[in-house]
């Protein structure tokens, strides 16, 4: 058994804490230190070679692809680029519609790139616990075994967080880490109205830790 | 050559995302209940580094100014921030943690990320109401940033060397993240003790 104590693993380059959680499953964190270099040396470099890392649109880019196999007039091809029938996806010159008619542009495969580096991330930590992946921790410290309650909860919650990005025009990435990162205003206002919102929200629902 | 930096920067940025804890809906809701403020902590020190980095990168004539992308601002930035909120909270999960989550095999992100598709279509289907309301109007000049920065297409609401600025604000982003305590509240004997 580990007990509650954390076991600290120094590498040459990566100080990582390994921590037992509630259910015994160890995790690697990195040390804020080092994640936080890394995390800025990213969105960095990703401003540096292409432009400010974005994940939202993403979303909508997705289902105007499978809209648009559904009832292909939902996008069509125009003199000089890309419509829809939907304003939105209209918006800015038609800009939405033609990424969805080309889904293989920058900001949709980096989305997906993203995925595989999570996912290969996990891979090399040895995986999640089946316990964990089916709930989270500090659901069952909370709820109990109540998967479906969790599941219901993570979809509305998906449902609110996705409709709220984009009536922001951005998410946490987007708005809160590119954002304040250029000093743009948008990125405050976002900021704020998000920690707002989620620190009560977490206290009042997740009393237990 | 765009795809491949596409494929380069994402799948870093994911993979650092899931070693800062980002993907684990533990490790959101510690920060989000005050409990554990590490990965505030990391996202502060990543802010303020990825800040000084790229309006240093500027002065030093290293960085493309036309590379920067700022956003608009409207009331709607606002609200929409509190729609966002609530439901991180709730669910433990963001846009891009989600995604990642999802890939690592969590369950409630795979449905998280489906809830997210319907959220984005619905918005798509009511923006026109949000468009005639007034509240994506642009306030405060909209696509502005702090300080003016040199040579960048964007206006600002000071007059001040952006760049510089930009640099300042970063330092003190740094200074905050070291600054801050693990936890601020909560149980000192926790399961999930502080390091």
């Amino acid at each position: 058994m580990l007990g509650n104590r954390e076991l600290p693993v120094k590498g040459e380059m990566f100080r990582m804490v390994c921590r037992p959680d509630t259910k015994g499953d160890v995790e690697m964190t990195w040390d804020w230190r080092l994640g936080g270099v890394l995390l800025g040396a990213v969105f960095f470099a990703a401003v540096l070679l292409v432009k400010p890392i974005g994940v939202s649109t993403q979303f909508v880019i997705l289902d105007a692809i499978v809209t648009d196999v559904v009832t292909p007039d939902f996008i069509t091809k125009t003199a000089d680029g890309y419509t829809s029938t939907n304003a939105y996806m209209a918006k800015s010159n038609g800009k939405y519609a033609g990424n969805a008619a080309n889904p293989l542009n920058y900001s949709f495969v980096f989305v997906l790139a993203m995925a595989a580096g999570a996912f290969v991330s996990t891979l090399l930590k040895g995986g999640i616990g089946q316990q964990e992946r089916r709930l989270p921790a500090v659901w069952r410290a909370n709820f109990g075994e109540t998967p479906w309650k969790h599941y219901a909860v993570a979809f509305a919650g998906g449902f609110v967080v996705l409709y709220g990005a984009r009536l922001a025009g951005g998410c946490t990435s987007g708005h809160m880490m590119s954002g304040m990162m250029q000093t743009s205003l948008s990125g405050y206002i976002f900021a704020l109205g998000a920690f707002l919102a989620a620190v009560p929200t977490a206290l009042f629902m997740y009393r237990e830790d | 050559m765009t795809l491949v930096l596409a494929f380069a920067i994402g799948a870093a940025f994911g993979f650092v995302l899931d070693r800062i804890g980002a993907t684990n809906p533990n490790v959101i809701i510690g920060m989000l209940t005050l409990r554990r403020l590490n990965l505030m902590k990391t996202i502060l020190l990543a802010i303020g580094t990825g800040s000084i980095l790229m309006f240093g990168g500027q002065m030093l004539g290293l960085v493309d100014v036309g590379h920067m992308s700022v956003k608009a601002a409207y009331a709607g930035v606002f609200i929409g921030g509190l729609l966002l909120g609530v439901g991180w909270a709730a669910a433990g999960y963001c846009p891009g943690t989600a995604i990642g989550a999802a890939a690592a095999g969590r369950r409630g992100a795979l449905i998280f990320v489906v809830g997210g598709l319907f959220g984005a279509a619905a918005y798509m289907a009511t923006y026109p109401m949000w468009k005639a309301s007034g509240l994506l109007d642009d306030i405060a000049g909209g696509k502005v940033t702090l300080g003016s920065v040199p040579g960048s297409a964007y206006e600002s609401i000071w007059t001040v060397q952006g760049d510089l600025l930009g640099i300042a604000l970063g330092a003190v982003f740094v200074a905050v993240a070291f600054a801050l305590p693990q936890r601020l509240t909560g149980d000192a004997t926790g399961k999930l003790p502080a390091e």
